[in-house]
């Protein structure tokens, strides 16, 4: 681990442990519910990967702009939508963050710069570099940052983004959450190169790889990242080595491509357990502020949860609404 | 009234609005410095520079990927791609992103953003630069498609393409380009969703897309002599489609021809066909006819080219045909 965690205060450092709780309990939350039948469609949970968006995500503003995945519960609660609003939205309800029209794979909240979770792969490459497009155009120091999976970087967008990106030295940070499966197929059957950050000086631009489950070299790497697309120094591609824990959609058989004691190792080193071992190490939090952070969070789920459960169908009036912005 | 070719009146439009408005840039393969293939943005990089004229790689679902970023985030991005073949490598950011984008975020992103390119068949231009799609892009929701068939039409209807906060497909006929029309000095809009009657007749409604207007008109004197008074309809934007004048045509005629140069199968003149028989089966006196090019790759050499697309005698025939029913 680096010397970081001498260099933030406790609060600082307890945000970025209650973060990860709160996706973590919600995630679990959102898994019962999909068994209990509350949940209709997908659920990809994004256990075991909390460390990335909780790290990224720190370092941004409301206004900079996020573009996410179909695993991106994670993205959206670290970038300030509520858990209640995204809990409402996977049951399909009108008070969701994308009042029912979305479900997991379309989580919206522009009001806090979360620019939507997406059911195609690849996509978030390209909107985060046209929103830094933008940025720069509008002369903001806004950022756009691109979440994506090891699967996307062997998508055509993964080349055109960076590529563009780099030519035209724009903000935009690209996290790849390498969790070594593009749904079941291993990513040393689909990529020429494992080391995705690599690929970065193919575009001369930083790559950058971190050790995904420890939060604090996420927070790092972002950190120096997202400052220097703020101040003019172009894009990076950061790269998280990581593991989702949970098969990659609920409901899903997850037998046949991966191994018990594979699993088993990438708990060992769940990312809020390191976390949670370091900060007692350094005598920063005791086990009492833990729990005290586990029972709030556990109150904010059981909320959303109640919250979701009793929230208003959307008006299937409405279903004809926003296709356009004007009626004709 | 002063006369503008089709390209110089969208040309103007798009310097109007850059103008007024510095959020808008333009994306695509030079049309920069060069002005564009086809001279679409021609002397507007040395106003405004590399950032809002912007040369890009050969990455078409790339930029156009981009440009719906820029578009959910404040800018007003103009993508032209040349030649309208080259769009379908962005297919599915249009139509999975950019025409979903609105309706997925309850309204609370605007798409507005506006691809261009140049359409259909002539000139040997071969099958890989002689597309149509407007149809394709007509099945869409959360797509406007914008189909010109004059300079005036192409300056108002371009500039409501590029105020628009909707995603808006503005193809250009390469056969119009160059032909003149009046277009007045004072700045106009045109809206959507409103279609010209391009001659006013009183026997049959003859409904044409982009150039098949021009095709169309160049017969009707001849028919006119024949005793067959046309009524020739411009939807100019296919979606939306203003049905509304062509039932009043209809009502009028009793009788419609559908002439499009594109493919017959699942296409624009099928849906004015559907849309007509539902509303208005009374008014017709006879079975709609469609006239539509052939349901094939578009061919080189210009014996074959020719006998792909609908030509003018091949309307005039058409409709002295329908006229017989």
């Amino acid at each position: 681990m680096t010397d970081l965690i001498n260099e933030l205060d406790k609060e600082q450092l307890m945000g970025l442990y209650r973060q990860m709780v709160e996706i973590r309990r919600c995630e679990e939350q959102l898994a019962r519910s999909y068994q209990a039948g509350h949940i209709m469609g997908a659920c990809h949970t994004y256990v075991g990967e909390e460390a990335i968006a909780t790290g990224v995500c720190a370092h941004l503003r409301p206004d900079d702009a996020v573009f996410s995945t179909h695993r991106g519960h994670g993205h959206a609660l670290a970038k300030g939508v509520s858990i209640r609003q995204v809990m409402a939205e996977l049951f399909g309800r009108a008070t969701g963050c994308s009042q029912g029209r979305g479900g997991s794979m379309h989580l919206f909240s522009p009001e806090v710069g979360m620019m939507g979770t997406s059911g195609i792969v690849g996509p978030s490459i390209l909107q985060a570099t046209g929103a830094a497009y933008s940025f720069k155009l509008l002369k903001t120091d806004r950022v756009g940052v691109a979440f994506f999976g090891d699967g996307a970087s062997n998508n055509g967008a993964f080349h055109e983004g960076l590529n563009m990106a780099s030519i035209w030295n724009l903000p935009v940070l690209f996290v790849c959450e390498n969790n070594l499966y593009a749904t079941e197929v291993p990513l040393s059957a689909a990529g020429g190169n494992p080391n995705i950050a690599e690929r970065a000086s193919a575009y001369g631009m930083p790559g950058i790889a971190v050790d995904g489950n420890d939060v604090l070299a996420v927070y790092e790497a972002a950190g120096e990242a997202i400052a220097r697309a703020r101040s003019g120094g172009g894009p990076t591609l950061i790269e998280g080595k990581t593991y989702r824990t949970r098969p990659h959609a609920e409901g899903m058989r997850d037998g046949g491509y991966r191994t018990q004691e594979e699993i088993d190792a990438w708990k060992a080193r769940d990312p809020l357990k390191l976390f949670q071992e370091r900060l007692l190490a350094e005598e920063i939090a005791n086990i009492e502020e833990f729990e005290a952070v586990e029972s709030r969070v556990k109150r904010l789920v059981e909320e959303a949860f109640e919250f979701s459960k009793n929230s208003p169908w959307p008006d299937p009036e409405t279903v004809l609404d926003h296709i356009f912005s004007t009626p004709r | 009234m002063r006369e503008l070719t089709f390209t110089e009146a969208a040309r103007e439009a798009l310097a109007e609005e850059m103008a007024n408005d510095p959020t808008i840039f333009v994306m695509g393969e030079g049309i920069g410095a060069r002005g564009g293939n086809f001279n679409t943005t021609l002397g507007l990089y040395e106003l405004y520079g590399p950032e809002r004229l912007r040369d890009t790689p050969i990455s078409e679902r790339g930029f156009v990927g981009m440009c719906a970023g820029a578009a959910m985030t404040g800018a007003r991005p103009i993508v032209d791609f040349m030649f309208v073949d080259f769009i379908l490598d962005a297919m599915g950011e249009i139509i999975n992103q950019i025409a979903k984008m609105q309706y997925m975020s309850s309204g609370r992103l605007k798409m507005p953003l506006v691809l261009r390119g140049c359409i259909g068949v002539g000139g040997s231009s071969a099958t890989h630069h002689s597309s149509n799609l407007y149809s394709v892009f007509a099945h869409v929701p959360g797509l406007r498609v914008v189909v010109p068939s004059t300079p005036y039409d192409a300056k108002g209807l371009f500039k409501t393409a590029i105020q628009s906060d909707d995603p808006v497909l503005f193809l250009e006929h390469k056969s119009l380009l160059n032909i003149k029309g009046p277009v007045p000095e004072e700045t106009y809009t045109l809206p959507f969703g409103q279609a010209r009657i391009s001659r006013q007749g009183t026997d049959i409604t003859v409904v044409a897309i982009a150039l098949m207007i021009n095709k169309t008109l160049s017969v009707c004197d001849q028919l006119a002599q024949e005793g067959i008074s046309v009524e020739v309809i411009d939807p100019r934007t296919v979606a939306p489609l203003d049905i509304d004048a062509i039932l009043e045509s209809v009502h009028k005629t009793g009788r419609l021809l559908i002439v499009d140069e594109t493919f017959a199968p699942c296409g624009i003149g099928a849906e004015v066909a559907a849309q007509v028989v539902d509303r208005a089966f009374d008014d017709l006196d006879a079975p709609i006819r469609r006239l539509n090019g052939a349901h094939t790759p578009i061919p080189y050499s210009p014996v074959l080219e020719a006998a792909v697309a609908p030509q003018a005698e091949a309307i005039a025939q058409a409709i002295r045909d329908l006229m017989a029913e």
